[in-house]
């Protein structure tokens, strides 16, 4: 596969390690009240679609980004590739 | 034997003889010859013997589809079996041999499997083999392992180098045939970047097994001026010898090139070389394979593809047989026959299964419409041909034409469905390709010359204007359409004799219909069942009729029965290609450190500590166990000084204004109050509440801390705190490099490991206790200036520093550190004494660190702060993970004294019995203590804390060996830690 790095252009998805779903970014506030059931959600459950999905991908023999890469599971058509700290940042994640 | 069957004409150099063996016998044969075509000059038919039956064997096809012709090429080291006699080139001093057989080709003695043929239908293993249950590995899998298979291996490592290698073009085009060529010359002419590759060593494709003309020139001589005028382009790369094996995800192509199998020696050059192709749109024109008929006996020697036949004939001047008999379903067995008359070689007779043909026999050649071939007489060797009509037929050879298939593989290889063209009576590419392609030219249904050379070009012209070019004008390729009407017909139903579909798994018509009305309705499983398609051809001449077959018995038509879908590779590609270099050593790079060369002169035995070179001891003279070297490093260093190469810990650079509260998070202790100057152990877990790593970090200012890890976690911990980062807190001010290359870093251990770092660290530097105590750190200058740094850390539980210098000082600083302390007889010592210290000390490495260990199973449960938000606390809260009956990390001593201790045995309580129900925990890390003087280990047992003086037994079950041991303290040494405060 080639991903086309926001920063880097066409990259051989071999540049790449693959973490999985994208919603790692959410990560729950520890110091919440229900914090081990939103845990628990965090880090176990996933959906698993046949289709479109949002995954995160790091450049480790590269740049060091993290990216959220749009692809079709089907296909491996990739629609969309930012940069995690993009994403995460229109998140509202911060500090 | 002389080349009596060598014919005039042909794209061979006669200027050039080869000589060759084939199962010992000197031949002779031409440049541009294959090893087939140069055995059938030489009158050589029989060439090998069938998978399962015995059954004699001959050259059925002129390509890569080949399904009979297998041999062993080459001697010794360089024997390589199972190799296709057709698309092996003749070079000089080739040795091949025929396969599978015992004694010689021509009397097998396991031939006698054909008589059992009754017996040895589809399904057999399955319906014979099923009982007594313990026969299968002791007689029956031997057995038929040796009446069985192909070629054997040389066992002996493979001499030979490969390659491996990316490419990029705008325009791929696979196949050099009439559509390729007239792809690749329009995209050529563009100024677009092309790469041409075809199987073949020379291109051209069907062109030059065929009489047709292009314009004034023969097909061979157009394909031959167009290969010079794209071999000027400097933007297009020719890649003869090149098999496109795979169609990968966005326009990425698997190709494998031989590079020098078709020379004698490969004289240390790579003998193939695996692309990665990488293009923007690719023209698939990989053209198409003749299908056989079935009929009784259709696997003898002598029967061949009609146009293998006319390949053999015009590309390369060997007469098949001296009398030809052509048996066909469509007008291509016709211009067969016309072909071998021009070359003078007597044609039999023509049966067309068809009342009526558009094309005539060449003058005084007998015709038989409507007629169909039944048998086979001659079992080595055709002798004659029977007719459905009664009527024999003396010949000894028949070309064989059941009509073309596409080459629909590569537009598989993306789940792609080829679909039915009815006209065709074929399968061509369906809608769905891989990203990027199209296809031109046979492989695409556009069976005659003149619809190819087109094909071609428009499908060129397409692809050039989608990439943005502009497509040259000037006079495109035309030829004549050949004839080229058939009829669906696929195996003869009046034949009693077995006729076969697969001959490389010997499947057969009754096969197939036998595994129908045992209930394989599926292609897949029927596939399965009988083997058919599943050899190294994969059924390329195969899986077509025996889909027509179970289309017949179902009463269905084809597509409704469905299609295989073809997968990579589309020839078989070695092992060896597919690893490359990365072998032995070099199966990925090796690290070493900047003091390597310095361990190497002291003798030192490395050992792989993650993709490093660590030393493991340094053997002495007269030390014959290695348990003397390092029971001897350990005293040395308790007593006196060692010096310890720590430079493969992972480090980490941390900087910025947040930095201290990134670490807080990542840690599970906190981190938020250590005082620049001062390092403090860390716990790092997993979000899950495992741990995941531990080590130490320095502030070394205000917003400047080094992280160090594992050697093993390094890469692990790295992405995983620029995960932190960059995904979960991104307005962080905090950035992390990796320094572990950066920088050569010592342990200095022992009671007199101050004396020796004085003569070392400049004096300007107090490293009294007061001035630099017990986890100080600061940056210093060494040996007169140089910049470095120092940690008053320990893993030996001695009085112990480290000290970190540029990586490019690493050799001179362990010279001058073993020689400032030679005069306390200062030990180097490796990793084994590391560990019988860490282990003596209760510190877990890698084998307490398993991915399933807790903070709590450790006994750091109270490091783990509740106070902050970190990765790991939520989770290791959990109720599973705080069982009162959980493990704890404890010492264990062996009761009696004398005895060891083995890694991985599992502790049950005393008296019971050694089962998975009393199993309470494992020893995780053994060593001797010499400090001790007896063995000692570390591991986990439920409860572990509350036990220590109870009496457990160890038990190593693959050992055979039960020792009772008493639990303890993990520290067992100074476990108040005054030597190390010292």
């Amino acid at each position: 596969m080639i991903i086309h790095h926001p920063l880097l252009g066409p990259r051989d998805a071999a540049e790449f390690y693959v973490l999985g779903d994208a919603a790692l970014i959410d990560r729950p506030d520890g110091q919440a009240e229900d914090a081990a059931e939103r845990f628990y959600g965090y880090l176990y459950l996933r959906d698993n679609p046949a289709g479109e999905h949002r995954e995160l991908w790091y450049h480790e023999q590269g740049d060091r980004s993290w990216l959220v890469v749009t692809r079709d599971t089907l296909t491996h058509e990739i629609k969309k590739v930012e940069l995690a700290r993009d994403v995460a940042l229109q998140k509202g994640r911060g500090q | 034997m002389t080349q009596v069957f060598r014919i005039e004409g042909g794209l061979i150099n006669r200027a050039k003889p080869l000589s060759f063996q084939f199962n010992g016998r000197a031949m002779q044969g031409y440049e541009g010859d294959t090893l087939a075509s140069a055995l059938l000059a030489n009158g050589q038919r029989l060439v090998g013997r069938s998978f399962k039956y015995h059954r004699p064997r001959g050259i059925f096809t002129a390509g890569s589809e080949e399904p009979n012709a297998l041999v062993q090429l080459r001697e010794g080291a360089f024997q390589e079996p199972n190799t296709r006699a057709t698309v092996a080139e003749l070079f000089d001093g080739l040795t091949a041999r025929s396969q599978n057989h015992r004694g010689s080709l021509e009397f097998d003695l396991m031939a006698v499997n054909d008589l059992l043929s009754p017996f040895l239908t589809a399904g057999f293993y399955y319906k014979t083999f099923m009982w007594p249950k313990a026969f299968w590995e002791t007689l029956y899998e031997p057995v038929i392992r040796a009446a069985a298979g192909l070629g054997r291996l040389s066992m002996e490592e493979d001499p030979d180098k490969y390659d491996k290698g990316f490419l990029h073009c705008d325009l791929l085009v696979i196949g050099a045939g009439p559509a390729g060529l007239s792809a690749a010359l329009l995209a050529g002419r563009s100024g677009a970047r092309v790469i041409l590759a075809d199987e073949d060593f020379r291109m051209g494709g069907r062109l030059n097994a065929e009489t047709l003309a292009i314009g004034d020139q023969t097909g061979a001589d157009w394909a031959a001026s167009t290969v010079a005028e794209l071999a000027a382009m400097a933007n297009v790369s020719l890649m003869p010898r090149t098999t496109v094996y795979g169609a990968y995800d966005h326009g990425i192509y698997g190709a494998l090139e031989r590079r020098t199998d078709h020379l004698a020696h490969s004289n240390g050059k790579p003998r193939q070389v695996l692309w990665r192709i990488y293009s923007k749109r690719t023209v698939l024109c990989a053209g198409a394979t003749e299908r056989p008929i079935a009929f009784g006996n259709n696997d003898r020697p002598g029967v061949m593809l009609a146009g293998a036949v006319r390949a053999y004939v015009n590309r390369y001047g060997a007469a098949p047989g001296k009398r030809v008999a052509v048996f066909t379903n469509n007008d291509d067995g016709w211009r067969t026959a016309h072909d071998l008359a021009a070359k003078g070689i007597a044609v039999a007779a023509v049966i067309d299964v068809r009342e009526k043909a558009g094309v005539t026999a060449p003058n005084g050649v007998e015709s038989f419409l409507g007629c169909r071939v039944v048998d086979i007489k001659g079992r080595k060797g055709i002798k004659s041909v029977i007719l459905s009509n009664g009527q024999a037929i003396l010949t000894d050879c028949l070309a064989v034409s059941g009509g073309w298939n596409p080459n629909v593989h590569l537009t598989c290889h993306q789940r792609g469905k080829p679909v039915w063209r009815e006209e065709l009576n074929a399968f061509v590419p369906g809608r769905d390709l891989p990203v990027g392609m199209v296809v031109a030219g046979a492989a695409k249904g556009e069976m005659t010359l003149g619809a190819a050379l087109k094909d071609g070009a428009d499908q060129a012209a397409e692809v050039l204007t989608a990439l943005g070019r502009s497509v040259p004008a000037g006079d495109r390729p035309t030829a004549e359409d050949e004839p080229s009407t058939g009829t669906a017909f696929w195996y003869v139903k009046e034949s009693s004799k077995r006729a076969w579909l697969d001959l490389q798994n010997d499947v057969t018509v009754k096969d197939v219909k036998l595994s129908q009305q045992e209930g394989f309705r599926s292609v897949e499983h029927l596939k399965r069942y009988t083997t058919l398609g599943m050899a190294t051809d994969q059924g390329k001449t195969a899986n077509i009729p025996a889909l027509a077959v179970m289309a017949d018995c179902t009463g269905k038509t084809i597509p409704e029965t469905g299609t295989t879908i073809f997968r990579p590779p589309y020839t078989p590609v070695p092992i060896g290609a597919l690893g490359g270099r990365a072998r032995g050593r070099n199966f990925r790079p090796t690290r070493l450190t900047t003091s390597h060369q310095w361990a190497q002169d002291q003798g030192a035995v490395f050992v792989e500590v993650g993709p490093w070179l660590r030393a493991q001891w340094y053997p002495k003279e007269g030390e014959t166990h290695w348990r003397d070297s390092v029971d001897r490093e350990v005293k040395g260093t308790r007593r006196s000084v060692g010096i310890c190469d720590v430079t493969t810990l992972g480090k980490i650079d941390v900087q910025g204004r947040d930095a201290a509260e990134f670490l807080n998070r990542v840690y599970a202790n906190g981190f938020a109050k250590l005082a620049v100057g001062r390092v403090r152990y860390g716990l790092m877990l997993r979000e899950d509440g495992m741990v995941m790593d531990d080590g130490t970090t320095a502030r070394l200012g205000e917003c400047h801390y080094v992280m160090t890890t594992t050697t093993a976690n390094a890469v692990n911990v790295f992405r995983h705190l620029e995960f932190c980062r960059q995904c979960l807190w991104p307005g962080m001010d905090v950035h992390i490099i990796s320094a572990t290359e950066q920088f050569a870093q010592y342990a200095v251990a022992g009671p007199n490991a101050r004396n020796v770092l004085q003569k070392i660290v400049d004096p300007e530097f107090d490293l009294s206790n007061e001035g630099f105590p017990f986890m100080a750190c600061g940056e210093v200058t060494v040996c007169g200036g140089t910049q470095a740094r120092l940690f008053r850390i320990s893993f030996s539980g001695e009085l112990a520093y480290e000290v970190a210098v540029p990586a490019r000082y690493g050799d001179a600083m362990i010279r001058a550190l073993m020689q400032a302390g030679a005069e306390y007889d200062a030990v180097p010592y490796g990793t084994e004494a590391l560990s019988v210290m860490r282990i003596e000390k209760g510190h877990p490495v890698g084998n307490e660190l398993t991915g399933q260990t807790t903070a709590r199973d450790l006994g750091m449960a109270r490091m783990v702060s509740k106070k902050k938000d970190c990765i790991g606390n939520v989770l290791s809260e959990r109720d599973g993970l705080n069982d009162e009956d959980g493990l704890a990390l404890v010492g264990f001593k062996p009761v009696d004294r004398s005895r060891s201790l083995k890694a991985g045995a599992h502790f049950v309580a005393k008296g019971k019995p050694v089962t998975t129900e009393n199993d309470e925990g494992w020893m995780s890390s053994v060593a001797y203590s010499p400090e001790l003087g007896h063995a000692i280990g570390l591991g986990f047992i439920r409860r572990g804390a509350e036990r220590h003086g109870e009496i457990v037994v160890a038990a190593d079950l693959l050992r055979g060996e039960l020792t009772e041991v008493e639990i303890t303290s993990a520290h067992f040494i100074d476990p108040e830690g005054e030597r190390l405060r010292g």
